[in-house]
Formats: structure tokens, C-alpha cells, sequence
């Protein structure tokens, strides 16, 4: 088999020291290749969003290594670093982060200003990604001016103004109605199977999760094994019926019930207090 | 990021929260104006000297002094009285001998003998000091008057007639226009040629006259204000000055000048001056002379320009305590930069054109503002309290100079932010997107 765009090898991550420490990655393993979808399932505080960072090469693991395309991440210089996140790699964020008093367009065409690209050039492919995610009209607002629905396709589009190989979205549908949701996700997909943009999920959403290649589902740090080759892509799930598929292959507990014994650390409902719209 | 794409978004994040970068300005702004007023005042002044000193020409002339024991160390306690060394007694007038305690150092006959046979001096002459009673033209009335004692060293502003003659041994004199009206003497062109009689006392308390022909009739300036006398004329009133002067009263004079060749170079002019120095005697040019004065006028205007540059330095931490909070405020946004590839460097440079910007802005406003202000109130002096001196306009605008202090502040602004860039270019991308 080819050589995945990512890798990570038993990757562990902890915050804090002493008596705060706190371990979010306890080992993990994940491969992705060029072209996929994969899913990154779990309960809030899994360490989902920790786990999408260190494969984007934002943070530096403890211990375990990553690397993309085969090089060791570790290998790579600044400079390097630096264009990978620009040119190759798209993120959205679980926050908007958008500039508030920013235009939309601005907003968007934020990774090529840091690209160098001159400004009529980036003027033409703002429009040209806006025009995609129908929010043109919008280009000259001020991006406080936007509904959520509206911020996240924002947001997408600036994932996508560079032409990136990989998208990461932690939560990409988190702040939307179903509706909405539905519609951020076929743009998602469609990238994914029309322009080959190998596409990381983050989300607590398990019907968005059956809709990826393949899923890892996280628990207090660690995969739980036997879920991962379930959804495979081969259930074609509808986003008009999103409460209906089960997801968990029959054997296994439901990911998002609490394992006996385990305090739950967070909410049950991930989602609920991610509004962090700016 | 392109050059350009910094600056703009520097230029509109600087705006972004324009109470606080307004209040920044303006303490910039107090510090670049105050700079700009103070060294616009040394320059009106410095170019005033140097246009009254080109007028006066004279390159050829040294003043020469024997070196002091003024500036003999005080601890030393006093020197040994030495009977043949020249009290000023000849120097200062009749009568004139130096007040009880105080010793200048005066050149003796011998000395202006010895300066003379230096290498390269054509010719020395003591500079005497006269002081006639008064001046009177045509029993039209005495006036009292005063001798320009660098006449000998300056060419003057003429306003009609010529300079004294070359090879004179005329009795001549130069009066200022002012002089004219109260002598009776009309028009300045009228007054050249006329014949004044000047009146002065001798050692034993006699009254003289001595007749002089007015040779031209001259602007006064700031280095040669009141009636120039030639050599010959000088030499007469000091003649009759020390007449009846006790024989053992060693003559002694406080300046010496002496000519040298008018095409010397500057380099002849120091070989001279060190030979001179060798010997004891401390000479000086015009242009010497006239770096003291500058230097004097520089002094004050450098402590000015230290207000100002401490106004400046204060200005310097409200920049960095309003890009502190402006690093503060965008952590988020410097964190989502940095997720999408852009550079530390890049971030710095972000934030220290920042700073940069509002140091120009505040310097650019002030110095416009202190050019528009600044005119206004020197003009308005040169017509009124200064109308004295003409050609003194108190403050001048050089546009090297207002470069120079826009460059200044921009450097104290970009040192300013170098702290708020550096913390900003260091952030961790996942720290700052956490951020709350
Ligand atoms: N900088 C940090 N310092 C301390 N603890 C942290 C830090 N970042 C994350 N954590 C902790 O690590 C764990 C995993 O965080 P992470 O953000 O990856 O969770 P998540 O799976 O994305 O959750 P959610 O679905 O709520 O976004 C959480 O318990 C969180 O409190
Ligand atoms: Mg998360």
C-alpha cells in the first residue's frame, strides 16, 4: 500500500504537571491516506480536538511520532512547517475564529495573504470559493454580520481557498441546525469525492460519522477497538434521516454512553457548549 | 505575507481601536512636536551665526592669547608673582588696571615679537582696546559711542563707501547707519568722505581729539556692532590713551591678531595653530571662535532635545502598553495565523510595523503641526521682539532635520514594540486558539 498522507504511531499527549497533569492521548494510532474521509468520534473531552491538532502538526506530541507523506514531522524545519500548513493543509476550526470587523472576503482569503499572493489573484479565488459555498453576495460584510450557518460555510471556505490536500474540521457541523448541517457536510463530501481532499472529522455527530470512509472512536484518550471497521463507507447514510442509523456495530457498547464505572468528565451532549461563535 | 499586505493590515489594526491608538498618537505627537520646535530653534539660530559669519569672510586673521592661567587648576593654590610678566594696564583703557584678584594673562610686546616670527604669520598686531569719550561731526554735538573690537577681524556689511584701505595709514572709521542721524550726517552715501572728530582721555586724565575720515557706512550685525577704527586710527587713540603711563608699568595686551596667508589650507592653519600652542599662546580663527558660540547655542538645544526625548521615551512605553493589550486582544487571531503557516518572523513583523505606524503617524502629525505653528510665531517675533536682528528667524524648518526626527520616533516606536512582536511571534498556535 501507498505510503498515508498522515500517520501518527502511538501518540500520547498530557496538559498540566504534577498533580494537574492530565492525559489526554493515551496511544493512539491512525493512519490516513490520500483521498480518504475518516472520522474522529467521541464523547467531549476524548481528546478528539487534541488528537486533529497533533495530526495537523499545530502541536508537538509527548511521545510517539506523526508523519506526513512519510517524513517525520519532527524532520521538518520552520519554514517548512510553515507551508504545509499554508499550502497543503485547510482548517476548521470548532471556533469559527473568524476576524469580527474583517470582510467575508477577507476572512477568506486570510491563508493566501499569508501565502504571499498578490491581491487581485486572491480577490478572483475568494470570489471563486465564495461563489461555490453561495455566500458571494456576502463577500463585502462584515463577518459579525453573519448567521452561523452563513460563519461555518465562511469558514469552510477559507479551509478551501488554497486548494489544500487535506481538510481538517473539528465539529464542522457543531453549531448548525440539521438542515444547514446537512448542507455543510454534502459541500464537505462532495469535496472529498469530486477534488480528491482527503477530509479529518472531528464530531460527536454519529450519522456525520458514518458518512466518512472509516471512523476511530476515541475514549478518555484511547481508541476503542472493534468500532473502527464499521462504518467503512459502505452505508450510504441520508442526511434527511439522521436520527435512524445506528451506528455501533452490534457487538460493541454505544460510544456515547458512559463506560460503567467511568466518570464522565463532561456533559454527555458534546456540542451544547461549543457556541463559540465569535 | 507580501510587504504591503503587513503594512495594511498593521495600518488597519492600529484603527481598530482608535481611542487607544488616538491616545498613543497624541503622547508621540507632544514628544515629536517639542522635538521638532527645539531643533528648529537650533537651526534658525546656528544658520543665523553661520550667515553673519559668512558676511564677515576675514579667514585670513588669527586672534591669538597667551594661554591661561585661567584655566590653571584651582587646587594649586595661587602662582608665584613674576614682576615682568604684563599686567593688563595698557589693555583696558586709562587706568584700566585689572580689578585687585583677578590675573589674565597678557601678552607682552615681546610675545606679539614672538608670535610675529612663527612660521607662517605675516603679521602681528596687539589688539588694544580704545575707548574714545565720544564722536562729534561739524560742532553738530558729542554722542557717546562704542568701538567694535573685532573690526580689524571682520569684513563688514557695507552699506556704502568701501572697507579701509589696504596699505592705509588713514585715520578711518566705519559708522553704523544708526549713528548717522543724531551726528548730522544725512544720507549714508552723503556721510562717506565726511570728517569726524572723535574725543579721548589720556593716562593723566587729559581730554584729545583726533580727526577721522568715515571710510563706509556698515550694517550692524550680531558680531560687529558699534564704529569700526582702522589700525592707524587705533594705534593714535591708544597712543594718547597710554600717554603720561608710569614708564615701569609693563604693557600688556589681551589679544593679539595676526594675518596669515588668505589661500591657507586647514591643515597649514593647524601646524600654524600647534606651533602657536607650543609656544604658549592659544590662537583661534574666525571660524574657532565662532564653534564656540555654537557650541554654546548647540548645548542648549541639546538639553531641549532631551526634554523632548524623554517625552519621547514615555511616549515609547505607551506603546508598548497599548500593543500589549492589542497582542492580548488578537491572541486568537495570531494563533489562527500561525495554524495557517504563517511565520513567527511574519508575526513580528506584523506587530512591529504596529508600532512603527504609530510612531509616524504621531511624529508625521507633530512635525507638521510644529512647522505650521512654528512659523507663525517666528515670524511674528522677527517683526516684533526680535526686529533687532535682522535676518533671525528663531526657528527653521530644515527638511533633513524633520526626516531625521521622523526617523528617531519610528526607531523609539519600533524599539517600543520589539516586547509586545517578540511575545506575539512566540505564541504557540494551539495555546493562543484556546485562549479565552
Ligand atoms: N491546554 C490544555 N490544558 C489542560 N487541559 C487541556 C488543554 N487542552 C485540552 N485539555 C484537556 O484535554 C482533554 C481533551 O481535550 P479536547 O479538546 O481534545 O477534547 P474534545 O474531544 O475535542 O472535546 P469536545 O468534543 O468537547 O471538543 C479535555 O479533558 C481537556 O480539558
Ligand atoms: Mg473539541
Amino acid at each position: 500500500m501507498n505510503t498515508p498522507v498522515l500517520s501518527a504511531q502511538d501518540i500520547r499527549k498530557s496538559y498540566g504537571r504534577g498533580a494537574n497533569r492530565f492525559d489526554a492521548l493515551k496511544g493512539v494510532t491512525l493512519d490516513v491516506h490520500s483521498g480518504e474521509s475518516v472520522a474522529i468520534v467521541g464523547k467531549s473531552g476524548s481528546g478528539k480536538s487534541t488528537l486533529m491538532h497533533l495530526l495537523a502538526l499545530l502541536d508537538n506530541p509527548d511521545s510517539g511520532t506523526l508523519s506526513v507523506n512519510g517524513t517525520d514531522a519532527t524532520s521538518l524545519s520552520h519554514s517548512q512547517l510553515n507551508r504545509l500548513r499554508n499550502a497543503d493543509f485547510g482548517f476548521v476550526f470548532q471556533q469559527f475564529f473568524l476576524t469580527p470587523n474583517a470582510s467575508v472576503l477577507d476572512n477568506v482569503t486570510l491563508p493566501l495573504r499569508i501565502a504571499g499572493m498578490g491581491a487581485r489573484e486572491r480577490k478572483t479565488r475568494g470570489m471563486a470559493v465564495l461563489e461555490q459555498l453561495e455566500l458571494a453576495d456576502k463577500a463585502k460584510n462584515r463577518a459579525t454580520n453573519l448567521s452561523g450557518g452563513q460563519k461555518q460555510r465562511a469558514v469552510i471556505a477559507r479551509a478551501l481557498v488554497n486548494n489544500p490536500a487535506v481538510i481538517f474540521a473539528d465539529e464542522p457541523t457543531g453549531n448548525l441546525d440539521s438542515v444547514t448541517g446537512g448542507i455543510v457536510e454534502d459541500i464537505l463530501f462532495s469535496l472529498n469525492k469530486e477534488k480528491g481532499i482527503t477530509l479529518v472529522l472531528v464530531t460527536h455527530d454519529l450519522d456525520l460519522a458514518a458518512r466518512c470512509d472509516r471512523q476511530l472512536f476515541l475514549h478518555d484518550g484511547l481508541e476503542e477497538p472493534g468500532l473502527e471497521q464499521s462504518g467503512a463507507g459502505t452505508r450510504p447514510v441520508s442526511v434527511s434521516a439522521p436520527a435512524s442509523a445506528p451506528v455501533a456495530a452490534p457487538a460493541s457498547p454505544p460510544v456515547h454512553a458512559p463506560t460503567p464505572g467511568t466518570p464522565t468528565r463532561r456533559g454527555r451532549h458534546a456540542g451544547t457548549e461549543q457556541g463559540g461563535a465569535e | 505575507m507580501r510587504f504591503v499586505d503587513i503594512l495594511g493590515a498593521a495600518v488597519s489594526n492600529s484603527f481598530r481601536s482608535k481611542l487607544r491608538t488616538s491616545l498613543t498618537v497624541i503622547a508621540v505627537f507632544i514628544g515629536a512636536f517639542t522635538l521638532t520646535i527645539t531643533s528648529a530653534i537650533g537651526t534658525g539660530v546656528n544658520e543665523y551665526i553661520t550667515t553673519q559669519v559668512a558676511s564677515m569672510g576675514a579667514a585670513d586673521v588669527l586672534t591669538v592669547t597667551k594661554q591661561g592661567d585661567q584655566t590653571k587648576n584651582i587646587d594649586a593654590g595661587p602662582a608665584k608673582y613674576d614682576p615682568a610678566k604684563a599686567s593688563l594696564s595698557g589693555g583696558f583703557g586709562p587706568g584700566g588696571q585689572a580689578p585687585p584678584g583677578v590675573s589674565f594673562s597678557a601678552l607682552t610686546l615681546k610675545d606679539i615679537d614672538t608670535i610675529g616670527a612663527t612660521p607662517g604669520i605675516l603679521d602681528a598686531n596687539p589688539l588694544t582696546q580704545v575707548s574714545p569719550n565720544y564722536i562729534e561731526y561739524n560742532g553738530r554735538g558729542k554722542f557717546e559711542l562704542t568701538v567694535d573690537p573685532a573690526a580689524a577681524l571682520t569684513t563688514p556689511d557695507l552699506v556704502a563707501g568701501e572697507p579701509f584701505s589696504e596699505s592705509g595709514d588713514a585715520n578711518e572709521i566705519l559708522l553704523p547707519g544708526s549713528y548717522l542721524e543724531n551726528l548730522g550726517l544725512g544720507k549714508a552715501d552723503a556721510a562717506v568722505g565726511k570728517t569726524v572728530t572723535l574725543g579721548i582721555t589720556t593716562y593723566t586724565g587729559e581730554q584729545r581729539e583726533v580727526t577721522a575720515t568715515v571710510a563706509g557706512v556698515k550694517n550692524e550685525s550680531l558680531f560687529s556692532n558699534g564704529v569700526g577704527l582702522s589700525q592707524p586710527l587705533t594705534d593714535a587713540l591708544s597712543a594718547i590713551q597710554n600717554q603720561g603711563k608710569p614708564s615701569n608699568t609693563v604693557e600688556g595686551f589681551f589679544a593679539a591678531t595676526a594675518h596669515i596667508d588668505a589661500n591657507s589650507t586647514q591643515e597649514q592653519i593647524d601646524v600654524i595653530k600647534a606651533d602657536l600652542d607650543a609656544q604658549g599662546f592659544k590662537a583661534q580663527t574666525v571660524a574657532d571662535q565662532l564653534g564656540t558660540f555654537e557650541t554654546v547655542i548647540n548645548g542648549i538645544v541639546g538639553v531641549l532635545n532631551a526634554f523632548a526625548v524623554i517625552a519621547l521615551i514615555a511616549a515609547g512605553f505607551g506603546i508598548i502598553n497599548t500593543l500589549l493589550m492589542s497582542v492580548q486582544e488578537r491572541t486568537r487571531e495570531i494563533g489562527l495565523m500561525k495554524a495557517m503557516g504563517m511565520s513567527g518572523g511574519k508575526i513580528y513583523a506584523l506587530f512591529s510595523m504596529e508600532a512603527i505606524f504609530i510612531g509616524f503617524l504621531g511624529s508625521a502629525i507633530g512635525a507638521v503641526v510644529a512647522i505650521a505653528l512654528g512659523s507663525v510665531i517666528s515670524n511674528a517675533l522677527s517683526n516684533t521682539v526680535l526686529s533687532g536682528l535682522p535676518g533671525l528667524h528663531i526657528m527653521q524648518f530644515a527638511p533633513a532635520s524633520i526626516a531625521v526626527i521622523i526617523g528617531i520616533v519610528m526607531l523609539i516606536a519600533f524599539l517600543a514594540g520589539t516586547l509586545p512582536a517578540r511575545r506575539a511571534a512566540r505564541q504557540n498556535p494551539i495555546d493562543a486558539l484556546r485562549y479565552e
